[in-house]
């Protein structure tokens, strides 16, 4: 087991400001009510003398151009969720150690990066893309990472009696243990670790309390601890606010793109699909337009989900500008990808069935495609209906045509001649469409032939219902 | 000087006659060499009998050009088609004029789960009749295209070529003098109280001249 502990300094900073120059000098301030004291504080005002604990006018007073923000401490939590998410890449088991630490467990993914220093190196590189400042330490147990983490960046330890030389040389303010017990020890004398781990146990105990020593075993790696771990959400979302508002359907081609690459990595990581997600299109001074886009079988190749957000927003009508572009994912299926067989010959595009199924709905809307359904009625509008293939067929029936007319229309010439008939259509007294008509399979003029009615009993009046094509 | 022209004739000796008929471009109705069609059966022997490869050809585009409705144009396409669903592959109307009527489908032997229908305006039309020919998961993609010209014509031809399925179109039988790109077309008409189909074009020989076929005497 190896762990990797990941500190993040500047999260808070970052969490709460979109961008701040580093010679800037910025103070966060805390959530208090009844006094705003300074919280955090980045180094280049930290030069200038502002420090923890001071009110703002104090602060203000040594600092005029200080930049001041309230502490948002919801922002850092999901900033610190997102990097979580980042790190799946690396790691199963991925831990928060909230406010700025993040516990990867390293050791099973050691072989799959080809080493350590391969891990690390990926690990920086895209914190440094992503613009986070960072500090990597690693070691047998989580709790030794995090400690060694604040002291010495880039130290990775393997081996529990390495471990314990580096943890001997650490000061106790840095020891992860509370202040009080810090400053009880202090008080005593003591100021290494190394010196409080040789204090006998029991009298170590009443002094620090079981918690601290609890703390110290599992530094030392004596303690079984189990960590909870992160789970990636079941949800995704993602916004993206525009400088300009932009008009059309064209210019929101690039930022579409880029989110649905982000929802296709997330849906990568955790091996699932999405079957059905919306765009969120927020408008200036009107409600907000909403696209749902769904698909016949889960999806997560970022082409197709790109493909099919595009059609569906070149379909929909912007009635103004744009400001801001989300997407929103809640249900995430597991992916199942197509059976194929080996020797399969793959015809023309190779698609199958729920892939053209999805590119014609895209285009042409969900009621373009239809399936039939047999229904047992006699009457024959009612003989079938919109459905999926499933039929309940009437026996014994005589010949229909294949062309039913949508509404039967008086037949213009009358038929020249009757061919079958008359077959007495009588039913549907119990819903109201009734209906008594005699049916006749007759030919025209042209030698057509149609399937027409007479009503019940008369011999004028032919009503074209179908045509046997 | 004539033994230098009797020379030079010599050596430009034009090619004898059967030579130059045995050229691949050429081709002579009565030769022996057939191109081999590919085709699934009409299930009407004589129909069969009437088409090169005995059958719907694979892989190409077949107009059937019909004086008028009722005449029994769709009925010549039903047994190849409910085959077709029987062993489970998709059939795909595009337009239809009317309501195919699920009942008469059933009796003619359609399995309706794989029977699809696609309603469109006329572009969209042409667009995903495209789609399904090329798509390669559809056995036999029927559209009604009133207006098409021959540009897509020839787009649908190369569409059921690339995804090998068997393109019907069904069109007024005024255009039957106009040319076009199918591989196959057929004409419906009716005379006397009998439907008669005619060949009017088909690729590879045709054993004589034969007449049409008479269907619903």
């Amino acid at each position: 087991m190896l762990w990797a502990c990941l500190r993040f300094p500047g999260l808070a900073f970052a969490a709460a400001f979109a961008a701040l120059p580093e010679d800037v000098p910025g103070a966060l301030l805390e959530d208090n009510a009844r006094r705003r004291t300074v919280a955090i504080v980045n180094p280049a005002a930290q030069k200038l003398g502002v420090q923890r604990g001071q009110t703002v006018a104090a602060a203000r007073a040594l600092c005029p151009g200080l930049v001041v923000r309230a502490r948002d401490k919801a922002a850092e939590a999901g900033l610190l969720a997102e990097l979580a998410a980042w790190c799946y890449q690396f790691s199963g088991h991925i831990s928060l150690a909230p406010p700025q630490c993040l516990l990867l467990e390293a050791g099973a993914s050691l072989r799959l990066f080809d080493g350590w220093s391969a891990l690390s190196g990926k690990l920086k590189v895209g914190l440094a893309a992503l613009g986070h400042a960072h500090t990597l330490a690693a070691a047998p147990c989580p709790a030794a990472a995090w400690v060694l983490a604040a002291s010495f960046d880039g130290c990775v330890v393997q081996h529990p009696e390495q471990m314990l030389r580096l943890l001997n040389d650490i000061a106790l303010s840095r020891s992860g243990l509370p202040a009080k017990s810090v400053q009880g020890l202090r008080s005593m004398g003591f100021r290494r670790l190394r010196e409080v781990f040789a204090l006998p146990r029991p009298e170590l105990t009443r002094r620090i309390g079981r918690d601290g020593m609890h703390w110290l075993d599992r530094l030392r790696c004596h303690a079984n601890e189990a960590i909870p771990a992160w789970q990636p959400p079941a949800t995704f979302f993602q916004r993206i606010e525009f400088d300009a508002e932009l008009e059309g359907s064209e210019p929101l081609m690039f930022p579409l793109r880029r989110l649905t690459q982000a929802l296709a990595n997330m849906l990568a990581a955790r091996d699932g699909g999405v079957q059905l997600f919306r765009l969120r299109l927020e408008h200036a001074h009107e409600s907000s337009t909403e696209i749902p886009v769904g698909m016949a079988a889960p999806q997560r190749e970022a082409a197709r989900l790109f493909e099919l957000a595009r059609t569906r927003v070149e379909r929909s009508t912007l009635h103004a500008p744009v400001r801001a572009l989300e997407i929103h994912a809640e249900q995430l299926p597991t992916f199942r990808p197509p059976l194929r067989d080996l020797f399969d010959p793959v015809r023309g595009e190779g698609l199958d069935w729920s892939a053209l199924d999805e590119r014609l709905r895209a285009r042409m809307g969900e009621s373009a495609l239809r399936q039939l359904s047999a229904v047992a009625d006699h009457r024959p509008e009612r003989a079938w209906r919109r459905g999926d293939g499933s039929t309940t067929p009437l026996a014994d029936q005589r010949p229909r045509p294949l062309w039913l007319l949508q509404r039967p229309r008086p037949m213009r010439p009358t038929p020249t001649r009757v061919l079958a008939g008359p077959e007495r259509i009588e039913s549907g007294w119990w819903d109201g469409g009734d209906l008594r008509r005699d049916y006749y399979i007759v030919g025209t003029r042209q030698g057509q032939r149609a399937w027409a009615y007479l009503p019940a009993g008369s011999h004028d009046g032919w009503m074209l219902h179908g045509w046997f094509a | 000087m004539s033994a230098i022209a009797a020379e030079v004739q010599q050596s430009i000796a034009a090619p004898s006659l059967a030579q130059v008929l045995e050229h691949p471009g050429i081709w002579r109705r009565s030769s022996q060499h057939q191109p081999t069609v590919r085709a699934i059966s009409t299930g009407m022997p004589s129909l069969d009998a009437r088409l090169p490869g005995g059958g719907w050809p694979l892989g190409a585009l077949s107009e059937i050009l019909f004086e008028n409705d009722g005449l029994g144009e769709l009925e010549l396409l039903m047994p190849t088609l409910a085959a077709m669903t029987r062993e489970h592959r998709r059939v795909i109307f595009v337009a239809p004029p009317y309501q195919p009527y699920a009942p008469a489908l059933q009796a003619a032997g359609v399995d309706l789960r794989f029977l699809h229908e696609i309603h469109a305006t006329p572009t969209e039309a042409a667009w995903s009749m495209e789609q399904c020919l090329r798509s390669g998961c559809c056995a036999a993609v029927v559209g009604w295209l009133p207006d098409i010209d021959y540009r897509s014509l020839r787009r649908l031809q190369l569409a059921a070529e690339t995804g090998d399925a068997c393109a019907v179109l069904y069109r007024s039988a005024v255009h039957a003098a106009q040319t076009s790109p199918a591989a196959l077309r057929l004409k419906v008409s009716n005379s006397n109280e009998a439907t008669y189909v005619d060949v009017i074009k088909s690729r590879g020989l045709l054993q004589g001249v034969t007449p049409p076929m008479r269907m619903r005497a």
